[in-house]
Order: C-alpha cells, then sequence, then structure tokens
C-alpha cells in the first residue's frame, strides 16, 4: 500500500471518530454485517470488545486476546483479521463482517450448512472464526485444495475436532454440494 | 415392540445445537450479560510455596467503584472433588502453593478497575523453599517442607499398593523378563473457552451461578459447603462449554468467589479468566514416572506383570485419589494377565493442581505397557500385532484384578486397523526415517462407582409429553460438545419414533432437571441413554394402552414409527403420535415419566476396587505411519488410522468426531505439548503461541474405523467414544518412531533434541525414584462378589 493511500485512509479512519465525549469515550461509527451503527466506546477498546461489549455481538468468541489462537477472527474488506489485535476505531472505514452476518436473507452461508451437517462443530466455540476465514478463502479462491484450506485456516487453533471435519465441511462446500 | 431396524440410531444425523453455533447464536457464559452486573478479579500469589502472613484489601475498598474485596477468611471452609481429600480454599487462607494460588477477590465496576485494585491489597508473605520435582517430594521429611498438613507423610497425597494373583510364580514361570522405565510429561486442556462464571444471590436469598462446567452437580455440593448455604436454595447452570477435555470438572475458586461476592453486593458478579490464568487453574495431565516388569513364556504368552507409578500431583488434590488408581487399573484389560501387581504414588508439589484429562491417568501407562509390549515382540522376532492377538481378553469374563468385561471388539479392531494401514507391506520395510507403529488399549465407559458413594442413580431423565406432541427431555447432563444433548434427543426421538428436531432437550440445571452426575469418565452415553430410555418406556406403556384401545389391536403389535403409532399386522390402523398423546393425556391426566441409570455392581471387592469398573469397556487400535528426519530429529505424520469399539454407533458423526479429536489431542502430547516450569515454580509458557499445540498444518489424516459389539449394558448396544481413542496413539507414535530411525524414546514429547540424543545415544533412561510403597492389599478373583451377566 502506497504511503499517500495509507495516510488517506488513517484520515478516513479519523473521520469515522463523530466526537471525543469526555473520560476517553468516542463515537464510533462502524459498518457491521452491512449494518451502520454508532456506539459510544472508549478509544482504547479493541474490536473484539467493541462488537462483544458495545454492540452486543458476542458471536465472536475471544481464547487468548493476544492474536495466538484465532478464535476472534472476524471479516475486515473480505479480509480475515483478528478483532483482538485491532482497535475499534482502526476498523472505522471498513465493512465488518462477523458470524451473525454470514446468513444471507434467513438462510445460511453454504459453509454454516455443511459445518452443521458434517459434524464439523463440537463445542462450537472456535467455529465463528474458523467459518469467517474460510469464508474470506473461498471468496477469494472458490476451488482451493484440501492443502490450501490447511493452510488458511492454520492460525485458528481447534482443540475439539481434529480439524478433519472442519476440513472435510469446507471442500463440500467448495464442491457445492448440498449437505447431505 | 421394535420389528425393524433403527430409524435414528446409527444414521449421521446433525448435532441438535450444530445450527446455533455455527450461527454464533450459542450463549456461552461470558456471552450473558445481566443488568447491573460487575466484574471480579482474582489476586493470585506470585510464590509457589509461602505463608500467608496478612491480607490487607483496605486501600483496594478505598478505590471509587470497588465494591467488595474477600479473603480467604471470608471463606474458610475447604472444599474439593473427592470427599476424602477436601484440601483447598476459595481464596488462600494461610499459605499459597503454587504460582497462580488465588488469595483474594475484588469486585467492581468495570473489569479493568477490578484488574487495577488488585494492586492495591496488600498481602505479606513468607516465602517457603517450593517442592517441585516428585523426588523432592517423596524425601520431604522435615515439617517445614510439608505443602498439607493433612496428609500422614509429608508431601505424599496416597499411596497405594495392589496385587492380584501369584507374581512371583509368574516371574518364576517366565522365559524372558523385560524391564522399562518411562515418563510420560504433564500437558493442559486448553479449552478455546477460558473459565467464566456469574453469581447471583438474588433478592429471594436463592443464589444462581452459570458456569462453564462439566460437572454442575458437583459444584452445587461445593458451593453449599463452602457457602453455608442450603443446597435448596441453590441453583447450577452449566452453560455450554467451550471445550473441556476433563479441565471444567472440579469446583474452582472462581465460581466461588463470585457466588460469595454477589451474596456480599446483591448484584450480578461476573468473571472471565485470563488464557494466563487458565494455565494456573489447569488440573490437567499429571506428569508421570513409571517403571515396568513384565515376564512373558518364549512364545510371547504374558505370565505377569509389575507396575510402579509415581504422579506429580501439584499443589492440591483434586481428582488425585482415583488418579492414582487409574495409573494401574486398566493394564489387565486388554491382554491377558495371569497376575499383576500395581504401586502406585502421588505427591504433592508446588505446581497448578493437576487433575482429569482425557483419559484420566490411563494414558501414562498405557504408554509403557504398548512400548514395552513393541520391546518384547521385537526380541522375540515376533510381529507385535501376533503378539497381542494371541491373547486378547474375552467377552463375558473377568480380570485378575476383578474388572468384569462384557464384549470386546479389540481383535477386530487389530484386524481392520492393520488391513487398512496394510500394516505387513510396511512394518520392519519401510527406509530409514519412514516408519510405522501400532499400538492398543482399553478404556471405561463412565465409572461404576460415583463420586460420593450413595445408592442414588447416577443420571436422571425426565420426560414431559404435552398435547401438542411436543416431547421435552430434562437431565442434567452437560454438554461440552461431546453432543450429549444432542443423544438425549436421538435416544427419545427413536423410542417414539418421531424427528430428533422436535425433540426439545433441556440440560444442566440443578433446579430443572434431575441429577446427571457430569461429564467425565466418558459416562454420559451409557447412562444418560439409558435413563432416557427407561423413562420413554413407562410413557409408551401409557401411549401403547390407549393406541391399543382406539385401534382394537393388541398393544404389543403397535409400533412407532414416522410420527405414528401403527399395527405392524394390518398397516392400515394406525394413529398419529399427537392423537395418541392426547387421548393418554385424557385417560391418564398430564403426562411424565423418569427414568434412571445405575451402574450395574462389580465383581471386587478390596480397597481400591471403586477405580477401574464400568458398565462397560471399550477398545481402540492405532497405526501411526511418520517421518522422521535423521538429521534434524523433527516428525512428520504421515496419517493414522484408528479402529474404535464403540459397542454401537449412536450417531456415526459423531463418534468419528471423538475419535478424531482424541487422535488430535494424543497427538499433541506425544509431539509437543507440555507444561513445564521454572525453577522458582513459575509456569514456563503460560500462554498459547509457546504452548505449542497442533494446527491444521501438523494434524494428519485421519482415518476412522468403528468396530459395533453391540454391549448389553449399553443404551441401543452403545459404548463410549470419548476418550478411549487418544490413549494408543501416543505409543504408538514412539513405536512408529522405533521403526524409522531405530531408537526407543521413553518419554514424552518426543522432541527432536530427543531423537538426535537417542540417536547418538545420549539419551539417558528415564530415572525412577526409590520409594518404599506399603505392603500390598492382596485379592484374587473369585473373592468378590458374583455379577450375574446382562445378555
Amino acid at each position: 500500500m502506497a504511503v499517500s493511500e495509507r495516510s488517506q485512509k488513517r484520515k478516513k479512519r479519523r473521520n469515522s471518530v463523530l466526537f471525543e465525549q469526555g473520560a476517553g469515550k468516542i463515537l464510533l461509527r462502524l459498518k457491521v454485517n452491512g449494518e451502520t451503527r454508532e456506539v459510544a466506546t472508549e478509544g482504547s477498546k479493541t474490536l473484539l470488545e467493541v462488537l462483544r461489549e458495545d454492540m452486543g455481538l458476542t458471536g465472536t468468541k475471544h481464547g487468548c486476546e493476544l492474536g495466538e489462537c484465532g478464535t476472534c477472527a472476524v471479516l475486515l474488506d473480505g479480509e480475515s483479521v483478528l478483532s483482538c489485535l485491532m482497535l475499534g476505531v482502526e476498523a472505522g472505514d471498513g465493512e465488518i463482517v462477523t458470524v451473525e452476518g454470514m446468513m444471507q436473507d434467513g438462510k445460511p452461508h453454504p459453509l454454516q450448512k455443511t459445518f452443521a451437517a458434517l459434524g464439523a462443530t463440537q463445542c462450537g466455540y472456535c467455529i465463528p472464526g474458523v467459518l469467517l476465514t474460510a469464508k474470506a478463502l473461498l471468496d477469494k479462491n472458490p476451488h482451493p485444495s484440501r492443502d490450501e484450506i490447511r493452510q488458511a485456516l492454520s492460525g485458528n487453533l481447534c482443540r475439539c475436532t481434529g480439524y478433519t471435519k472442519i476440513l472435510d465441511a469446507v471442500e463440500l462446500a467448495v464442491k457445492g454440494a448440498e449437505a447431505p | 415392540m421394535r420389528k425393524k431396524g433403527f430409524s435414528v440410531i446409527g444414521k449421521p444425523l446433525p448435532k441438535v445445537d450444530a445450527m446455533a453455533k455455527c450461527a454464533g447464536e450459542t450463549v456461552y457464559a461470558d456471552d450473558l450479560n445481566l443488568p447491573r452486573t460487575i466484574y471480579a478479579k482474582l489476586l493470585r500469589s506470585p510464590h509457589a510455596h509461602a505463608r500467608v502472613l496478612r491480607v490487607n484489601p483496605e486501600r483496594a475498598l478505598r478505590l471509587e467503584g470497588v465494591y467488595a474485596v474477600i479473603t480467604g477468611k471470608d471463606l474458610p471452609e475447604k472444599f474439593g472433588i473427592m470427599p476424602a481429600t477436601q484440601d483447598e480454599e476459595a481464596l488462600a487462607v494461610d499459605k499459597v502453593r503454587y504460582v497462580g494460588d488465588p488469595v483474594a477477590a475484588v469486585a467492581a465496576v468495570s473489569e479493568t478497575l477490578a484488574e487495577k485494585a488488585l494492586g492495591y491489597i496488600d498481602v505479606e508473605y513468607e516465602i517457603l523453599k517450593p517442592v517441585l520435582t516428585i523426588e523432592d517430594a517423596l524425601a520431604s521429611t522435615e515439617e517445614s517442607q510439608r505443602i498439607h498438613t493433612w496428609n500422614r507423610r509429608a508431601n505424599i497425597q496416597k499411596a497405594v499398593s495392589l496385587e492380584f494373583g501369584d507374581m512371583d510364580g509368574g516371574f518364576a514361570q517366565s522365559d524372558h523378563i523385560f524391564e522399562g522405565t518411562f515418563f510420560y510429561q504433564g500437558n493442559t486442556h486448553l479449552p478455546m473457552e477460558q473459565y467464566c462464571a456469574i453469581g447471583f444471590y438474588g433478592p429471594d436469598n436463592k443464589l444462581t451461578l452459570w458456569s462453564s462446567t462439566q460437572t454442575p452437580h458437583y459444584l452445587h455440593r461445593a458451593l453449599a459447603k463452602v457457602l453455608g448455604l442450603p443446597a435448596s436454595r441453590i441453583r447450577v447452570i452449566a452453560t455450554p462449554v467451550g471445550g473441556g477435555f476433563g479441565g471444567k470438572s472440579d469446583p474452582f475458586s472462581h465460581e466461588i468467589s463470585v457466588a460469595k461476592l454477589s451474596m456480599i453486593t446483591r448484584r450480578p458478579v461476573k468473571i472471565t479468566l485470563t488464557r494466563e490464568e487458565t494455565f494456573y487453574v489447569h488440573r490437567g495431565r499429571h506428569p508421570v514416572k513409571m517403571w515396568m516388569k513384565t515376564g512373558v513364556k518364549k512364545d510371547g504368552t504374558l505370565q505377569t506383570m509389575h507396575f510402579r507409578s509415581f504422579l506429580d500431583g501439584g499443589g492440591y488434590s483434586s481428582y488425585g485419589l482415583a488418579s492414582v488408581y487409574y495409573t494401574g487399573a486398566l493394564q489387565t484389560v486388554a491382554y491377558k494377565l495371569p497376575s499383576y501387581k500395581f504401586e502406585g504414588v502421588r505427591v504433592f508439589t508446588n505446581k497448578p493442581a493437576c487433575g482429569p484429562k482425557r483419559g484420566h491417568g490411563t494414558p501414562q501407562p498405557r504408554f509403557a505397557v504398548e512400548i514395552q509390549l513393541d520391546e518384547i515382540a521385537e526380541k522375540l522376532g515376533m510381529d507385535p500385532l501376533e503378539l497381542r492377538l494371541k491373547q486378547l481378553t474375552e467377552a463375558n469374563s473377568i480380570t485378575v484384578n476383578g474388572l468384569r468385561i462384557s464384549t470386546t471388539g479389540l481383535r477386530e479392531c487389530i484386524e481392520k486397523v492393520a488391513e487398512r494401514a496394510e500394516w505387513k507391506k510396511k512394518f520392519r520395510k519401510l527406509p530409514f526415517g519412514h516408519g510405522i507403529g501400532f499400538a492398543a488399549s482399553a478404556y471405561i465407559s463412565g465409572a461404576g462407582l460415583p463420586i460420593y458413594w450413595n445408592e442414588m442413580p447416577h443420571s436422571g431423565v425426565q420426560i414431559k409429553l404435552d398435547r401438542s406432541g411436543g416431547i421435552t427431555v430434562f437431565c442434567g447432563s452437560t454438554d461440552i460438545g461431546q453432543g450429549s444433548d444432542s443423544i438425549l434427543a436421538y435416544a427419545v426421538a427413536e423410542e417414539f419414533g418421531v424427528d430428533p428436531a422436535d425433540i426439545r432437550v433441556v440440560t444442566a440445571d440443578t433446579d430443572l432437571t434431575p441429577v446427571d452426575l457430569g461429564s467425565y469418565s466418558s459416562r454420559v452415553t451409557v447412562m444418560t441413554g439409558n435413563a432416557a430410555i427407561e423413562a420413554c418406556g413407562k410413557l409408551k406403556k401409557m401411549l401403547l394402552e390407549v393406541a391399543g384401545e382406539v385401534l382394537e389391536v393388541p398393544a404389543d403389535d403397535l409400533e412407532f414409527a414416522d410420527g405414528r403409532v401403527q399395527s405392524q399386522s394390518l398397516p392400515e390402523r394406525g394413529i398419529s403420535f399427537v392423537e395418541c398423546v392426547q387421548k393418554a393425556e385424557a385417560k391418564f391426566g398430564t403426562l411424565g415419566a423418569t427414568g434412571s441409570y445405575k451402574p450395574p455392581k462389580h465383581p471386587a471387592n478390596y480397597k481400591g476396587s471403586g477405580v477401574g469398573p464400568t458398565p462397560a469397556y471399550t477398545f481402540t487400535t492405532a497405526i501411526v505411519e511418520l517421518h522422521c528426519d535423521g538429521e534434524t530429529g523433527e516428525i512428520k505424520v504421515d496419517k493414522i488410522w484408528i479402529a474404535h469399539d464403540c459397542g454401537r454407533a449412536f450417531n456415526p458423526l459423531l463418534v468419528e468426531g471423538q475419535t478424531e479429536g482424541s487422535v488430535y489431542m494424543a497427538l499433541g502430547e506425544a509431539l509437543m505439548e507440555e507444561q513445564i516450569f521454572r525453577k522458582s515454580g513459575l509456569h514456563k509458557i503460560p500462554s498459547i503461541l509457546e504452548y505449542k499445540s497442533p494446527t491444521t498444518l501438523e494434524t494428519p489424516e485421519i482415518e476412522t474405523i468403528l468396530v459395533e459389539t453391540n454391549d448389553p449394558e449399553g443404551p441401543f448396544g452403545a459404548k463410549e467414544a470419548g476418550q478411549g481413542p487418544l490413549l494408543p496413539v501416543v505409543p504408538a507414535v514412539s513405536n512408529a518412531v522405533y521403526d524409522a530411525v531405530g531408537v526407543r524414546i521413553h518419554e514424552i514429547p518426543i522432541t527432536p533434541d530427543k531423537i538426535l540424543r537417542a540417536l547418538d545415544g545420549r539419551l539417558k533412561p528415564v530415572s525412577v525414584p526409590d520409594f518404599q510403597f506399603p505392603p500390598p492389599i492382596k485379592w484374587q478373583p473369585g473373592e468378590g462378589v458374583q455379577v450375574p451377566q446382562k445378555n
């Protein structure tokens, strides 16, 4: 990214911080799951905290809050990002998608269907992050190989499944097959 | 009256909660936000071993927004999961026993302020020398080295010795005697969800505690004891657990603390531990040193075995009493052993307490047994599979230590896994650096005895049928991701011939649901399944009576299928399930029934015989194929084949999932995971980045083979699947390393440095301590009560 582009982006981000609201609170405008919402929040809060605590979007989970486990992954402008490693204000001008935004018109995303049908969720806690990371992959590369899926999901820890059914479910979604 | 096959059992159906989990709608503990919630934090000891001389919360209490600070004085009553060894305090009363031991708890208006307030609590410690190794713990003689004062000998929590049959005679008859030492490193569960609990002591003077727990019933007991409240005034709700693996099976300081803080502030108090804190809470796999001596005939027939285990328990007892027995109990279950002696000891050290992790106390001895069998086969020039196949235990038999085996699919597991992995083509035939290894194992489907010995059921199920045709199932069981909610729905749907999606399941709430002891010891499918079937049976009797009258056919001609009650001989006669329920409600009044399950009595009656019995054993075999680089010592696992005797696959997707997850967790333990400490007692790597666990890149393809034996004690024949499949994978990795590069690694994790040292001949054998075990309790088969077999 060119320097000027970067500073422009930063400026845009600042614009989304509408005004200071005493005691470190700011009014932040975020576009999440296609919906623009304003929240009064601390500028020091991570995107994870803003989503969960200020916007009530608890579908995004946390596993370490240090960027080590991938549990809190959300999409920012189509890229999978760790919401625990960025501030809410940094996401100001982007399009954020959380797991709650995966369903469209009340219908589950193909990945949600195949994950449910193949038993890819056990405790389910890492699944929102896994689903979004897989979605980011498929949006860019609709026909990844199993190794490419492995690579893409290598930052998302799952302690339940041994990843087998997760990889199977992504592959099934890639095939475009209706879940059995 | 079932005439045809199953309509639900055995089908690869989605779990009842699968779509909610995929949609992000499942409400885990930290997703709960009650009005007026305040937040708690625990002040943890920076010292591994110290006397707490004074805790002064005054400065913290002066901060605006800090509502309460509690210390050990506020919660002096001791607790612990095992009734005989209750040595934990919610907050240290006079001593801290590991780095991270809670000393005080704060409740404040925000989490940030609660955290800040911790720095304003003044604690004065008298620092003591920490005891950090098994050897030092066993050698503790001075009173000042004692970690606890309740136990008889300093730093020995429990020492046991059991002898079955004639061991000396067994060795005398043996042609070869094999002896080895082993070390199984400790590791932790690392569930993706951190611990979280919310306590609310309401205006009705009743306490509600929401917690990510596997054992709401035992938590209920501990809360009543420590808080001094009648249990009837306490409600525990286990929220969906974001990964347990045994790590959320104890009652914990943070749960008791938020309850107490809420009693003081009368507001909901929430605590969510950080990832770092979850490493201190721990209760994971015990580090165990082992010594094993086995006598065999020339043809490989096992004559006898003498096994010793030394468990590093950490700072508290936790499940330790059971853990030490479990290291000795199941050696006899897979292969026939005419005599056997077990000696085990669990010590206290100044580290986070160990407890039950998937396989609880049995992966460690299984590691030793399966490696030694591989060595025996090698020495005798036998195929390791043949060695095992000639001496498998049999169905309807009793082992030398009095364990009753109902069914076994071990032979089929060995044959099938060997066939799929092309064992005969590969074993000892692959080039240097490429190897294949085998191991087998046995595990329990639920502990035969409850933690609190009493005559009450281990599992209760209540079913409500209403005139809408709706079926609601109530059970205390706790879904930790293994699918126990789904199991209830499948069982009841099968019995009533309806779609599992039409069943509502209410679980893990001590106010609403009958007691189930919890998600531990792989007990849930067998016990809740049987209880559910019993409850359905009572309701079906009423429904059949009514349907028989309406349809004018004998009740035993009727079956429940496709949402109807149907005559089998006269297919045109039938009524819908809803109509049948309405007619039954008209005749009998409101419809509901309960079912209970208690495991069968076990044959043995010696002290310690309570650990090991189960309604049904499962058996598993694993073959691991890997590459091991002779230059760097690096291991790449190519593939794992696993065959598991699950009795009957209640839902093959879920059984496979449990099996694959077990293989994964085993691989982490075999290759990389370890809970390790500095000389000060400080955890070396309390973070996900440094505590290595396998990602998608380290996890190989796993091929699962399900073997069905239809156990008479299991619901629809089912046995467990959640833990047993972990056991054989770890020794199979070690055996495969030997096949690949010719060195035996007797300790895990099997890291590159160990392999290189072994290749250079510099890897020292595991040292085991000298210890005088107590004189053995001797027991002969047949001395116990005789128990009739179920057919």
